[in-house]
């Protein structure tokens, strides 16, 4: 099991989460040519090693969050939410 | 190298089996190879064979970096069909299917293919007419296909769950020349095989670098020396970006992802046939082997990893649907579980092409499908090595075909590669 420290909700098995996948990708303008197009929605860098991706916290606060992880170990470096300003939100609400 | 058949096995039996060679040789690398594949899986083996065979290039080295059937040969579920729709996947499975009915032969050596059924249940009207629509395609294009009722079902495969009332099972359809084989021995077919038409099998061989000179890649660095190839085939599914990278030429519509399977103990004769819980239900398939034991998988483990080991939460998602489906399994203990490494592309379906090296050329993107596609994989790939042109089943699975517009996306579940299962 993986475990993930959501900023959120605290350190959580992986299974709560949804892989959500490269973070890393920078969508073009929309008026970029097919090819721009093309390499951002269909090719992937597939790091062998640390990467940062997205995961989404589905069956717990719905916050998607960007993690460092490592694609060999397993190993997570760093966690943090992918909206930081929705922070406030959530714990102006509790 | 001894040819095995009937006077062989009696001489040797009389003799105390002294008298068999051994199956492959291990020669040192050469310094020079018409083409170098990298690559000693199931599919590199059998590309290397084809060349051989069908275009009479022998002077082929099979470069693996542990020892072959070590990778992925060595981690499926050793399910053989050719259910497929899409145009150019359908005929490509097809042929595949067919080639298994005579590999066997071809080889001299038995590679235990059993074709023993593939069933794959439906659980809701829905599933049932999409089902039937893929297996009507196939019946257009030749490949057998057949629906079961439930009643023809419960005859065939009494001891299924049939009260199941959240997947209820309504039916199943049938694909009768599909199966089984034994995996290992398709990896030793084929390197033995391809040795005996002058294939050098080089193991612990690992790749580390590509020389290039005037665009094209010159010669391979290995852990065993430089060596020089006039042609270069990938065929590393799991590691293929790795290799791409090193070749530097960025990126591909590959992600890596690991899929787990399962062996049970050993017990008596219970499943005669490939049952999948899949259409419209869960994701799990089994079979039995013919040692007694049961082989079963499910999905992937839904995040991208180079790790061959599988996670729990997976295990029991397949532990769950195996209960579901087969509850009789509910007492049988595991023997073993592993992960093997998947090339899972953007629209499920792989590619056998060329690359913008010009003597440079791909095999990859097996996803699920890998075990079953060896033999048309080598046939084609071999095809495409030797004659430079891709044939017509293949002409679409390059990696040009995103920009174009013609995904060949058998489930239809758009550019995540986690989703084509």
């Amino acid at each position: 099991m993986i475990r993930i420290n959501c900023p959120y909700c605290g350190e959580r098995d992986h299974s709560e989460f949804s892989y959500g996948g490269d973070a890393t990708i920078k969508y073009p303008s929309l008026d970029s040519s097919e090819k721009e197009w093309t390499k951002a929605i269909f090719f992937r860098k597939n790091i062998k090693g640390f990467q940062l991706e997205t995961w989404h916290h589905t069956n717990g606060c719905r916050m998607w969050l960007e993690i460092e992880r490592s694609t060999v170990t397993h190993e997570i470096r760093s966690v943090k939410p992918c909206h930081p300003d929705l922070k406030k939100v959530v714990e102006n609400n509790k | 190298m001894t040819k095995f058949n009937a006077w062989n096995v009696i001489k040797n039996g009389l003799n105390g089996q002294s008298y068999w060679t051994r199956q492959w040789r291990d020669p040192e690398p050469k310094k020079n190879y018409d083409v170098i594949i990298i690559g000693g899986g199931l599919h590199g083996l059998a590309t290397a064979y084809y060349l051989a065979k069908n275009h009479n290039i022998k002077n082929v080295a099979v470069l693996e970096k542990g020892w072959i059937g070590g990778g992925n040969a060595g981690r499926n579920t050793t399910i053989v069909r050719s259910n497929y729709m899409m145009p150019g996947n359908h005929e490509f499975y097809e042929h595949s299917l067919k080639l298994w009915e005579n590999l066997s032969h071809d080889l001299n050596y038995n590679v235990m293919f059993s074709q023993r059924a593939h069933v794959s249940l439906f659980h809701s009207p829905v599933a049932k007419d999409s089902v039937s629509r893929t297996y009507n395609i196939m019946r257009l294009h030749g490949t057998d296909a057949e629906l079961w009722d439930l009643k023809k079902l419960k005859k065939k495969i009494p001891h299924l769950n049939y009260n199941n009332s959240r997947f209820p099972i309504l039916g199943a359809a049938v694909q009768k020349r599909a199966g089984n084989a034994r995996h290992d021995a398709v990896a030793w077919g084929y390197a033995r095989a391809a040795d005996t038409l002058g294939v050098d099998i080089l193991q612990n061989c690992e790749v580390t670098g590509f020389t290039r000179t005037n665009g094209m890649i010159e010669s391979v660095q290995t852990s065993r020396g430089i060596i020089k190839g006039k042609k270069i085939g990938f065929a590393v599914a799991g590691n293929t970006s790795v290799l791409w990278q090193m070749a530097e030429l960025g990126n591909l519509p590959i992600e890596s992802h690991k899929l787990q399977a399962f062996v049970s103990e050993a017990v008596k004769p219970l499943l005669d046939q490939v049952v999948v819980y899949g259409v419209g239900g869960a994701h799990f398939y089994i079979s039995q082997s013919d040692k007694g034991s049961m082989v079963f998988g499910g999905d992937l483990d839904w995040y991208k990893s180079y790790a061959q080991r599988g996670n729990l939460p997976m295990v029991q998602d397949v532990a769950e649907a195996a209960m579901a489906i087969f509850p009789s399994l509910g007492r049988i203990r595991l023997l073993r579980h592993w992960a093997g490494v998947m090339d899972m592309t953007m629209d499920g379906s792989f590619f056998i092409c060329k690359t913008p090296i010009s003597n440079l050329y791909l095999n990859a993107g097996w996803n699920y499908g890998g075990f079953k596609a060896s033999p048309a994989s080598g046939w084609y790939f071999a095809d495409l090595i030797a004659n430079e042109n891709p044939h017509n089943y293949v002409q679409n699975h390059n990696l040009e075909r995103f920009e174009k517009g013609i995904n060949i996306d058998e489930r239809g579940a758009g550019p995540d590669p986690k989703l084509h299962g």
